[in-house]
Formats: structure tokens, sequence, C-alpha cells
């Protein structure tokens, strides 16, 4: 095949790949929820209930596409479109296997974190102009936790850049050949995970849509097709931040015996499994609280971890 | 190293054009497919139940603009992190003392901002009076949170 055929087939295949991951996951997630709480779950629409997820998307698009007539209706829309555009392109520079990506860029991680920061548009947006009160405060508590968390997700992972000494994706699961990053950089990616966990809005972090809260936080006002795109973001950014977790700190597609992209499905399954374990077992923390750990621990954790990165590369080095 | 991409960027591009289609084109098809209903309350916002009073685009908790400056500021410094953290081995030890002398800066600028309250939200940093005009005697009722 040619080159130019070769991209084509990545691009195609990794959106394909990508939305059926994360509708699946979507089947996951409440599958294992309730092995966890000790009843079924989806067990009926085909083997297993495997096939819930086709029958919700199918059902989802006949449901009214609702434009509220108080809204302000261009930003309405665009803002679910926002969210999802902005989580897939960060899956262009993902590295799954050697050759295996959408694009090398040198510069992968900064595309990854400015890209991460996008989705704060979304959803500050469809708070603003969905002209509802629970919305408003729904966004605006979202924009606050991602450039907060945001702040600290970007300096957790420069210990992994040093001693990679590349923002380039591929490079840096090379440099894990003899010891994967995890091990000299667990403040950093205990940091990493935190942030990940916040800038996905999942429990624990989960107060922008709060329920008990705020009715349904940011995307109240929002049906069919807008609010599955919401819903479908989420666990796109799951399955992002499960890979980025992979690629940073245990070694990307590095493993014995299988061929490459399978062990990188494999460690990214495991830590997709870990958020919904996460899901099932912590309670959410107050605004105030998620807020201060974010400013006051986190942040200083992450410099620290810097600090000390490059002190002992230095030190080793001369 | 090249500062450009090691592969062609053109792939990204069309990455780009590829999403941005399929999903403009997802939202046209359940547009068109959706069903339309017109009902006594279908254009009123939904909270809770009850029925909407004034308008959403009220006053907003101050808090949130501190957050907002404080990313102004520490993201900024982050991205000079960024440029040293790539470079740190030719710099060697002589930048590695700059860089420590600016994270004291920032340190210093996070300790302030967490004496002083900036970091606590609500009336708790009201409550323990740690605001400087609180120290000095006075001044309360300017700062506190109304």
């Amino acid at each position: 095949m040619s080159p130019t055929a070769v991209y084509l087939v990545t691009i195609f295949g990794l959106l394909i790949a990508v939305f059926t991951l994360s509708a699946g996951l979507i089947w996951y997630e409440r599958r294992l929820l309730a092995l966890f709480q000790d009843r079924y779950g989806p067990n009926r629409v085909g083997p297993f209930g495997l096939l819930q997820s086709v029958a919700d998307i199918v059902k989802i698009f006949f449901k009214e596409d609702w434009v509220p007539p108080f809204a302000d209706k261009p930003v309405f829309v665009i803002a679910p479109a926002v969210i999802i555009v902005a989580t897939l392109m960060s899956f262009g520079v993902v590295a799954f296997a050697p050759g295996v990506m959408v694009s090398d860029l040198n510069v992968g991680l900064l595309f990854f974190l400015a890209m991460s920061s996008m989705g704060a548009y979304g959803v500050a947006l469809a708070g603003w102009s969905s002209n509802n009160k629970y919305s408003l405060l729904g966004g605006l508590r979202a924009a606050a936790q991602v450039i907060s968390y945001e702040v600290f997700m970007g300096l957790s992972l420069m210990g992994v850049v040093m001693m990679a000494g590349s923002f380039n994706l591929v490079r840096i699961v090379q440099a894990q050949e003899r010891m994967w990053f995890f091990l000299p950089q667990l403040v950093g990616m205990a940091v990493f995970m935190v942030a990940g966990f916040a800038e996905t809005f999942r429990i624990p972090f989960d107060l922008p849509e709060a329920e008990n809260e705020l009715v349904a936080g940011f995307h109240t006002e929002y049906s069919g097709m807008k609010f599955a795109f919401f819903f479908l973001g989420e666990y796109i950014g799951i399955s992002l931040v499960s890979a980025m977790l992979v690629i940073l700190f245990f070694g990307g597609w590095l493993g014995p015996v299988l061929p490459p992209l399978a062990w990188f499905f494999i460690k990214t399954f495991i830590f997709i499994s870990f958020f919904i374990l996460v899901r099932g077992s912590l309670p959410r923390p107050r605004f105030d609280q998620l807020m201060a750990y974010g400013w006051k621990v986190m942040l200083p954790l992450s410099l620290a971890n810097l600090v000390v990165t490059a002190g002992i590369l230095l030190w080793r080095r001369s | 190293m090249p500062l450009i991409a090691t592969m062609p960027l053109w792939p990204l591009v069309a990455y780009f054009g590829v999403v941005v289609v399929m999903v403009a084109g997802i939202l046209a098809l359940s547009w068109v497919l959706g069903q339309r209903r017109r009902d006594r309350q279908t254009g009123q916002p939904y909270e809770s139940g009850m029925v909407s009073t004034g308008s959403a685009r009220g006053p907003l908790s101050a808090e949130f603009y501190l957050i907002a400056m404080f990313f102004v500021i520490f993201d900024l410094e982050a991205v000079f992190l960024f440029a040293y953290a790539i470079a740190y081995d030719r710099l060697g030890w002589a930048g590695y003392v700059e860089m420590l002398i600016f994270v004291g800066v920032l340190a210093a600028a996070l300790g302030y901002l967490w004496k002083v309250g900036a970091l606590d939200w609500g009336t708790s940093r009201y409550g323990k009076g740690r605001l400087p005009t609180s120290a000095a005697g006075g001044g309360d009722s300017t700062r506190g949170k109304s």
C-alpha cells in the first residue's frame, strides 16, 4: 500500500475504533458497576446485553433535537461539537504501536495538553448558552475545575519529558525500554491520574454535573444527539487519559510475546477498568475541597517532583 | 532533531477534516430524524419543576474570577518550565539554579495566596480572619463575601 492509503486507513480505522470502543465502554461500565453493586446491569439486548449501546444509539437518533427558544442558539449547538472534536483530535497524536498513529508530532505531548484545555471551552459555553441557572453553575464549576487541574497536569508530565528528552510520544515510549516511567515518576503519575479524573469530570470530580445539587449541570438543557455527544465525550476522554497513562508511564506498546498493539490495548483496558472501579468506590467532595486540594496539594507536589527529578537527573549525569 | 514533525503533517489536518465532517453529519442526521413536539411547557427552562424566575445572566461568585487569574499566572509560568524540561541537560547546573529561583518565586506567590486565604472558597477565609485587612483591624466589611 502507498503511504497515503496507509494514513487514510489509519484515520478511518482510528475513528471507527474509538467510537465503537466508547459505545462499548458505556455497556462495560454499566455491567461492571452492576457487578460491584451486586446486581445484573443491562443483560437483555443481545448476548450479555452487548447490543444495549447499539439500541441506545439508534433510539437517540430519533429523539427530539431540541434547541431551547431561550438559549443562545449557535453557541448551544456548537458547544457539544467542540468537546467531542477536541477529545478526538487528541487521539490524532496517540502512539498505539510503531507506525500505527495518525501523526507522529514532535510536540505530541503539548498537542495533547492543548486539546484537553479546549474541552474547557465546550463545557463553559454549554453552561453559558443554555441560559439556565443550573447549567450556568455547572459550566462555571467545570471551567474553574479544568483550568485549575490543567496547570499541574502539564507540570506533572515534565519529569517524563526530562527522562525521555522529548515531547514526542514515540520517543517517550522508546525511552522506557529499560524501565517503565511509573517507578521513577510515581508522584508524577499519581498527580497526572488525579488531573485526568478531574479533566474528564469523572467521579469523584464530577461536581460540574452533580445530580443532587445541579440537576445535570452544564448539559441540563441538552437532549438527543447533543446530549449523547457530552456522554460519548466523557467516555472518549476516559479512553484518552488511560491511553496517555499507558504511553507516558507504563511503556506504551512495550511488552513480551504478544504483538505491540495487543499490549497497548490490554494496558489501556486495565486503566479504563480502574476508572470505573473508582466510580464505584469514592464519594464526591465539596467544590471548595476540590479546589483547595488542587491548588494546595497537587500543585506544590508537581513542582517538587519537577525540581527533584531535574536535580537527580543532573546529578547522575555529572 | 528537526523542529517540524518527523512524519508528514497532512494526516493530522485530514483527520481534523474527517472529524469535523463526521460530527456535523451526525448532528444534521439527528436533526432530520428527530421528532418535533410542541406543548405548553416545552419552551420553559428545566429547573427541577420550579417555574423559572428571573434571568440566568445574573452576577457570579467573584471566586471564579480569582481562579481564572491564578490560572493565567501559573499556567504561563508552567510554560516556561516546559521549555526548561526539554533543555535541562544542555543548561546544566547553572540552568538548574536559575530554574530553582524561578520555582522559588512561583512557590512564594503560591504561599502568599495561601496565606491571605485566596485558595479557600466560601466563608471559611472570612471566618478565620486570615485577610491582611482583618489582621490590621477593620476593613472586613469591604472585603467580605457578600
